[in-house]
């Protein structure tokens, strides 16, 4: 039995060799995702394209200008005359944000609580109209809302005690990056790992090789475990890349053990390999494991944590979530990585992963059949 | 159950979605022999090997293959059968020696074992030198030496080749024809599909296929000479025209043009069927001659008329 696995592993290995552009994938592959990735992916917006529409002759509105572009949040391009250009101006796309101040800026200001204590009925000094159909956008613009005016009035700063202190561990300059690195390894082994296998079987059999494959006494089992192994290696050395060059490239801390990591990853890997096997023996053809793949892989982007917070999600999509393996390996890759946890704090996640193996080696054995009909 | 059958089968028959690819076979193969299924494509040659091989489930009879029936027992039987398939089966980019390495090891040889099977295997099909080409860069004639060596390499007792010459040049179809009976010299039964006059004229044994019908089963000899025609030659002018004459009358089977002659397949019916063919043909000479196993084939399968 074990040699029979060994015939297999051995053959994978030798086809792989052969095959340069594979050869050059599991390399490529992380290298140029977590290149683009790391750079491209940014939650903290900056730098948004601005315009004002100043309908105050007051020597503050300047100022108030000034002090919105020091913050960095947004970049003023643009002066409107009035609102309804810088409405068409929004629409148009030319800018995200439009900051508005009224004619009466001057003495909205006296009456704001920072200048006068509080002693009036306080409005709004101005207002900024937003492209509120991406969040992002929207949600950074909103942080400019409460902008203290003191030093714009060049008044003394008022000493506002906030309700609650906020600490932020293991992150603390906010950098998305952090973040992104251990989730995109994830992302990046979905995506070889079962690309490799989804055509393992499908190809053996577009080509001719089953026929003979099946006449010999090699088990569905065997021919399985064989097919893998050689993946598991290629996974592993995936992981390394990333990781490695994440830390060099854009300085993500390695805090956990690399121990637990690997035995993360190889399980991870593992699951993943399966699954490939599994639509492997589905798919009639080399074109249609491709597109179970690429079925897989968009939830495994778009719902295992990877884009958007787990917690969210709809309950139903938590669900489905939970299904997928990537989802369990985000979780445990940026604990172990970010947060220093070790594979036992993440039992649960080790233990789903490791289930995932067992079921889908067996789904993919039962289903390849040793038959033509 | 005779112990000296290597192949028994009753009532064998297979259908793809209500088409009866093969239908109600009976074959009696003798342990040691070489025997063939001639037929046209489609006549169910194929169909009837991947049965035989455990590969398709027949949709009724019974198989018997070494002894045993098949059903339940494919792999304990798959251990002591050789398939080589009708295309290439094995890995393009993988070189002669990895590829036999690999089936080696699928078969459990052990490594001095192994050493020493494919050292054999590759001076005996002439592939020594050649262990380190890539098989997908080979002419058909080594391929094929290179799937008969995978396919005999842990020395099945029964060898199943389906069309196994039928991408190689005609010299290389003698040597390999001269392999097969070194094989069955030493004992392997042989199971070879084709649809060559030739190759199936070499067989111990034969069956006639057609549209998944046995139609004849003997060997060459046998089936020649329980042939229900009488084969005369006519030579002459206008053969065409004569041709197309002769093939109205119900007492000739068959009529077909080889050369400058016309041959004629007479009825068994006619006792004298060189005097009764003379006065059919006018001035032309009439001569008798012996059946060919193309004779055989076309009074079998009954495909003359709309044919030839």
């Amino acid at each position: 039995m074990l040699l029979r696995i060994w015939a297999v592993v051995v053959k994978e290995l030798r086809q792989l060799s052969r095959d340069r552009m594979t050869f050059g994938m599991i390399v490529m592959i992380p290298l140029v995702q977590l290149m683009l990735f790391g750079y491209a992916i940014n939650t903290d917006a900056r730098h948004l394209p601005a315009g004002v529409v100043n309908l105050s002759d007051s020597a503050y509105a300047p100022r108030i200008v000034a002090a919105m572009q020091a913050s960095q949040v947004v970049d003023f391009k643009f002066n409107y005359a009035s609102l309804k250009e810088a409405e068409a101006a929004i629409t148009k796309g030319e800018v995200k944000s439009v900051l508005y101040l009224p004619p009466d800026l001057a003495e909205r200001l006296v009456r704001h609580p920072s200048a006068s204590g509080g002693q009036y009925l306080a409005q709004p000094v101005g207002q900024w109209l937003v492209d509120g159909s991406d969040t992002v956008v929207a949600a950074t613009i909103k942080t400019l809302r409460q902008m203290p005016l003191y030093d714009v009035m060049d008044l003394p700063p008022i000493d506002t005690v906030p309700s609650f202190e906020v600490v932020q561990y293991f992150n603390p300059e906010q950098r998305s990056v952090v973040n992104i690195v251990p989730g995109l390894l994830g992302v990046i082994l979905t995506m070889t790992m079962v690309m490799f296998t989804s055509a393992a079987i499908v190809r053996e059999r577009e080509q001719g090789n089953m026929e003979f494959l099946i006449t010999t006494p090699v088990r569905p089992m065997e021919l399985m475990v064989g097919k893998i192994m050689p993946y598991v290696l290629v996974g592993l050395i995936q992981v390394t890349i990333v990781l490695g060059a994440g830390h060099v490239l854009f300085d993500v801390p390695f805090r956990g053990g690399i121990d637990s990591m690997a035995l993360a990853s190889l399980l991870f890997i593992c699951a993943s390999l399966t699954l490939g096997l599994v639509i492997s023996t589905i798919a009639k053809t080399q074109l249609q494991s491709m597109q179970l793949t690429i079925f897989i892989l968009l939830p495994s982007i778009l719902l295992s944590g990877f884009m958007f917070p787990y917690e969210a999600m709809p309950m139903a999509a938590q669900w489905i979530a939970e299904a997928l393996p990537a989802t369990h390996f985000m979780r445990m890759s940026r604990a172990i990585v970010l947060r220093d946890a070790e594979v036992m704090d993440l039992s649960l996640d080790a233990l789903w992963l490791l289930g995932f193996t067992a079921i889908g080696l067996l789904v993919a054995s039962l289903r390849f059949s040793k038959r033509l009909d | 159950m005779s112990a000296d059958l290597a192949i028994e089968t009753h009532g064998m028959s297979r259908e793809f979605s209500g088409v009866t690819a093969v239908d109600q076979v009976d074959l009696a193969i003798t342990t040691g022999s070489i025997y063939g299924f001639l037929g046209p494509n489609g006549c169910g040659k194929s169909t009837s090997i991947r049965m035989l091989t455990g590969l398709l489930t027949p949709s009724a009879g019974e198989i018997k293959v070494l002894g045993e029936n098949l059903f339940g027992a494919e792999e304990r039987i798959r251990r002591r059968i050789g398939y080589m398939t009708q295309k290439f089966s094995l890995y393009d980019n993988l070189s002669v020696l990895e590829n036999l390495e690999f089936v080696a090891r699928i078969y459990g040889l052990k490594r001095s074992e192994r050493r020493s099977r494919l050292a054999e295997l590759l001076s005996l099909y002439e592939l020594a030198g050649r262990e380190k080409q890539l098989a997908g860069s080979m002419s058909g004639g080594q391929k094929q030496r290179l799937a008969l060596a995978a396919a005999t390499l842990h020395r099945p007792e029964l060898l199943f080749l389906d069309e196994p010459t039928s991408a190689v040049d005609p010299e290389n179809r003698r040597e390999f024809w001269e392999r097969l009976f070194d094989l069955c010299d030493q004992g392997t039964t042989i199971l070879v599909s084709t649809h060559y006059m030739d190759e199936a004229e070499r067989c111990h044994g034969l069956a006639i296929l057609e549209r998944g019908i046995k139609r004849a089963d003997g060997s060459p000899q046998q089936l020649m000479d329980a042939m229900n025609a009488q084969v005369i030659e006519v030579a002459g002018e206008d053969l065409r025209s004569l041709k197309q004459a002769l093939v109205k009358l119900p007492e000739v089977l068959s009529a077909a043009q080889i050369g400058s002659r016309l041959r004629v397949l007479v009825d068994r019916k006619i006792a004298d069927p060189k005097r009764w063919l003379t006065p059919q043909v006018a001035q032309r000479s009439l001569i008798s001659v012996p059946p060919s196993l193309e004779d055989v084939f076309v009074t079998c399968t009954g495909g003359d008329r709309h044919v030839a």
